[in-house]
């Protein structure tokens, strides 16, 4: 005989440690799909409310592009003194005078309230304020006219009132009808509109609007402009932007604030949610259980099966060769779990959002991190019975009880 | 002279307890190739411990095992492995096979730890089926057979690798007479066709028909056909 060589253990194929992973599946379905069951649940939560959150985020964002990221607000600022400071009467014209601006309206406070009827208690307010407008607001602000019409030059001279959406909401009037009046200052004020919500602008939705001569008439206005709405070509709002305030205020432009409404909005769209975390944190749970559950399913498997890990041993298996069947086994699982809260996941996030109207987002963090998390799972809820598996001795395996 | 694919030398074995159970007390051994050997003996006489030792599945508290030349003694866990996966085949009493599986799927796993490639696998395990009479049975799954059936195919995935030495304990133990008989035609057949098989039995009648019978009493082998003086037919000298 020639001399005798010492035998190697040969490696598996990847083919062939995918077949074996599967052997727990193909044989008890219904336990294995229940033992994916936790980590399909957490995934699916954790995938649906991060896909939630972008998406969600993602129709804010678009819903602030449809009204657009090129309006800029001029306001008066305070004076060294600490007073409030006044912008001059000529600050619209000047700043229209800018090249790119192509919309520009102003507003301006005034000292009176403004009630359903002059019957009702003075102190109630309803934190409305009255403002002087100029007639181009609506179109300034992006927003447009509800019910009835806005002020034209007739009636911008008149005691005659346009709601803006809040306001008419808090004074309890939903429709305009001939001869519908509010108290303003001390008379009178026919209400001639009511306004969209202006969500750039939610100053203007607490505001009763007068025209500014009526204003000056009826209400003592003193004709100084408080807040400036200023449209910019969209791609020179940085430049409008920095000449605004000298333009507004050239004697004072440091008594000038400039603001862009929509960077408020976005940071508060993009602002994460605390309801967020929550969920994230009972998917991490639901997890946990999921992985307490894979692991439960091993365990009893390697119970179940020594006479087939005495048969592999018997056959030729290393004790590696059956510890990595039995951890791919739970790794499969896991991630067959997880794939399935993936779907799960991005299918909620799908239904909710086109309900909604927003564009389906579904960050990469949320899947592959989601598969990512079962994978890591599965390791680590296999490797103990993995390792008992391995353990076994060959004769005590193929002991039949 | 034929080379011995199996040498025990003095093996000894014995299980921890109160007191140790001593299964196997000095068993020496030879085991030529293409040799077919019954090993009988009472219950508890320590037939498969003898059989699991040779097998490489457990080692012995002392002694010597050499299988195909090699000292199993100084053999790693993971070369014992590849040595039952490369010149080993078993047969156990409870056929031990794979429900979920196709009869030549299961055949084809006797190879599954040798280093194979599933396709040549399964050209082997058809020709393997059909050495054991069920070449027609390859795509159905082992709950369909009958007993007898189930041990060919227990069988057939044994020799699919084409070991140096075949391993059977109790082959015929959970099967009837007739069908009891037939495994130990296929067997015969096998060790013919050049094949070197050891069986343990409980069945005299079914050991009578072996060319060489050993014999063991409480851990020791008691009688040896081959041991006596008249040499067994179809060795030269
Ligand atoms: N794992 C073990 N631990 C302790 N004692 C054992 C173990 N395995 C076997 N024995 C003991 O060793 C002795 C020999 O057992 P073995 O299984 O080899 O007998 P056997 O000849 O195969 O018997 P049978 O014909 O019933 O199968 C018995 O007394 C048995 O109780
Ligand atoms: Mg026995």
């Amino acid at each position: 005989m020639s001399k005798p060589t010492v035998p190697v253990a040969a490696q598996l194929g990847l083919g062939d440690v995918c077949r074996l992973a599967s052997v727990g599946l193909r044989t008890r379905r219904l336990r294995a799909g229940l033992s994916a069951v936790g980590i399909a649940i957490g995934i699916g939560a954790m995938v649906a409310v991060l896909g939630l959150s972008s998406s969600s985020e993602a129709g804010l964002l678009a819903e602030i592009d449809r009204l657009g990221t090129n309006l800029l607000t001029v306001t008066n600022g305070q004076t060294v003194l600490g007073t409030a400071a006044k912008l001059p009467f000529a600050a619209p014209s000047m700043i229209d005078r800018i090249a790119p601006v192509t919309t520009v309206a102003e507003i301006g406070s005034t000292d009176a309230n403004a009630y359903r009827s002059p019957l009702i208690n003075k102190i109630h307010t309803n934190a409305l304020v009255v403002q002087a407008t100029s007639l181009g607001l609506p179109a300034a602000v992006g927003t447009t006219v509800a019910r009835g019409a806005f002020l034209n030059p007739a009636t911008a001279t008149e005691p005659v009132t346009v709601l803006g959406a809040a306001a008419a909401d808090r004074l309890g009037i939903s429709r305009v009808f001939p001869g519908e009046r509010i108290w303003v200052g001390d008379q009178w004020f026919y209400v001639a509109g009511i306004l969209r919500p202006a969500p750039l602008a939610a100053e203007i939705d607490r505001s009763v609007l007068v025209g500014f001569p009526a204003a000056e008439r009826y209400l003592g206005f003193d004709r100084h402009p408080t807040t400036v709405y200023v449209r910019a070509a969209t791609s020179r709002v940085a430049d409008v932007r920095s000449v605004l305030a000298a333009t507004a205020n050239p004697e004072a432009p440091n008594e000038v604030s400039v603001s862009r409404p929509s960077d408020a909005l976005v940071a508060r769209a993009t602002a994460k949610n605390a309801l967020t975390g929550l969920f994230i944190g009972l998917g991490a749970v639901a997890l946990l259980v999921g992985g307490v559950g894979v692991a439960n399913v091993m365990v009893i498997a390697v119970l179940e099966r020594r006479s087939e890990i005495g048969l592999r041993r018997a056959l030729g298996a290393t004790r590696g060769q059956i510890r990595t069947q039995f951890l791919s086994e739970a790794v499969l699982l896991s991630l067959l779990g997880g794939a399935v809260g993936v779907v799960l996941g991005v299918g909620a996030t799908a239904l909710y959002a086109s309900a909604k109207h927003w564009s389906i987002v579904v960050p990469a963090l949320a899947w592959a991190g989601g598969l990512t998390a079962s994978l890591a799972i599965g390791a680590l809820a296999g490797a103990l019975p993995a390792v008992r598996a391995a353990r076994l001795a060959p004769t005590e395996a193929l002991r039949t009880a | 002279m034929t080379a011995p694919v199996l040498e025990l030398e003095d093996v000894k074995k014995s299980y921890p307890g109160e007191p140790p159970v001593e299964a196997l007390r000095g068993v020496s051994l030879r085991i030529d190739e293409g040799e077919m050997v019954a090993v009988v003996g009472p219950s508890g006489s320590g037939k498969s411990t003898l059989l699991h030792i040779v097998g490489t599945l457990d080692r012995p508290t002392s002694g010597r095992v050499r299988i195909t030349g090699l000292d199993t003694n100084h053999l790693s866990d993971r070369e014992l492995a590849a040595l039952r996966a490369q010149r080993i085949g078993f047969v156990f009493q409870q056929f031990f096979l794979a429900e979920h599986q196709s009869v030549l799927d299961n055949v084809a796993d006797g190879m599954l730890y040798a280093g194979a490639r599933l396709g040549d696998r399964r050209a082997r395990a058809v020709q393997s089926l059909a050495r054991v009479g069920l070449g027609h049975r390859g795509a159905t799954r082992p709950t369909t057979l009958s007993g007898g059936e189930r041990q060919r195919v227990a069988i057939a995935r044994a020799l699919v690798g084409r070991p140096a030495i075949v391993l059977a304990d109790e082959p015929t133990g959970n099967l009837d007479s007739a069908n009891g008989g037939a495994i130990v035609d296929l067997l015969e057949g096998l060790h013919a066709a050049g094949a070197t098989i050891v069986v343990i039995t409980h069945d005299r009648d079914l050991a009578d028909r072996m060319p060489r019978q050993v014999e063991m009493r409480d851990g020791r082998i008691v009688a040896d056909t081959a041991a006596q003086p008249a040499e067994p037919p179809g060795r030269e000298w």
